[in-house]
């Protein structure tokens, strides 16, 4: 009978891919699963109330953003009550920004704006859903303010030196939006499909938009 | 409500101060001149906050523009590459220099 496998195994067994429990919990994870336990025991809210506010941020996608910059990119009126009061304009389209205010910052042919968090990692989750791994990394972080180009370079977005690069370091009770240029190209495109243009990374400002054109 | 103390187009500087415990300004921040580039608004103090405390004393939150060679004075980019940064008022003090 031959082995279905297509070889014998007189080899050492594969590596297999750590179980969670096999990495020791850290001392924040134990003292955050201390704190939800004793606050559900003492009845602040129930284990359903933090399962659903959890599943709320999960549900959280670019899509909510893209939404929001397309209808900027067709509606010079909704723009300007975007870059007043971003919640506001986002509540218009049926998407919760929450309560913490979002200022979005608009790129033009003389500015490019891109976001970090220095200090953590604040990103408008209500709009983008939860950050990237490297947005919450130290290199992104300390780099990012350092040499900005270098970093855009390596996203593939190379910006002439006429063009003012402006970085935001988030460090308040703020969250920061990128609202890109609408690419060329898009002048026959609805909303809808100009929302497809619009990517999570050119909302944090690290690219920009693709063009039809190519 | 407190009277913001910068006005907008003020030139300002972010404290050289390095206190212990929860702090908002960058480390790499400190010291430097930049202008306010808007009042951003009053907002809990998170020095404050972290510790349980301060929830009565709002504080003027500014967005402050500094040029990146008054950061880094060997940044390798362009002389008119800029970082807005969030800064509490107790942050801030008045430069007499020409800010950007």
């Amino acid at each position: 009978m031959s082995d279905p496998h297509g070889h014998s195994h007189s080899h050492p067994p594969h590596p297999y891919q750590p179980d969670l429990e096999d990495a020791p919990l850290t001392h924040y994870q134990i003292l955050e699963l201390a704190v939800a336990e004793l606050l559900i025991e003492k009845g602040i809210f129930t284990g359903d109330d933090m399962r659903r506010v959890l599943e709320n941020i999960d549900s959280r996608s670019p899509a909510d953003g893209a939404k929001v910059i397309a209808r900027a990119w067709v509606d010079p009126e909704f723009k300007s009550r975007l870059m007043a009061d971003t919640n506001a304009a986002a509540a218009e389209l049926g998407i919760d920004a929450g309560t913490i205010p979002i200022h979005t910052v608009e790129n033009t042919p003389e500015v490019h704006n891109v976001i970090v968090c220095t200090l953590c990692s604040c990103y408008p989750r209500l709009l983008l859903g939860l950050p990237p791994d490297w947005y919450k990394s130290r290199a992104y972080r300390s780099r990012l303010v350092r040499e900005p180009r270098a970093v855009l370079a390596e996203f593939g977005t190379e910006l002439p030196d006429d063009i003012e690069v402006r970085v935001h370091d988030s460090t308040a009770e703020l969250r920061y939006l990128v609202l890109p240029m609408r690419p060329a190209g898009t002048e026959g495109l609805d909303e809808a499909a100009l929302a497809d243009f619009v990517t999570r990374d050119c909302m944090i400002g690290v690219t920009l938009p693709r063009s039809p054109d190519g | 409500m407190s009277v913001p103390r910068f006005p907008v187009g003020a030139a300002v500087r972010i404290r050289r101060a390095y206190p212990p415990g929860h702090v908002r300004a960058p480390f790499y921040l400190r010291g430097c001149a930049g202008a306010v580039n808007q009042i951003v608004g009053e907002m809990g103090d998170p020095e404050e906050l972290a510790y349980g405390r301060g929830k009565g004393q709002p504080v003027t939150v500014y967005r402050v523009r500094l040029r990146q060679p008054d950061i880094w004075p060997d940044y390798a980019g362009p002389p008119h590459d800029t970082l807005v940064v969030d800064v509490y008022e107790n942050w801030l003090e008045a430069n007499g220099e020409e800010g950007p």
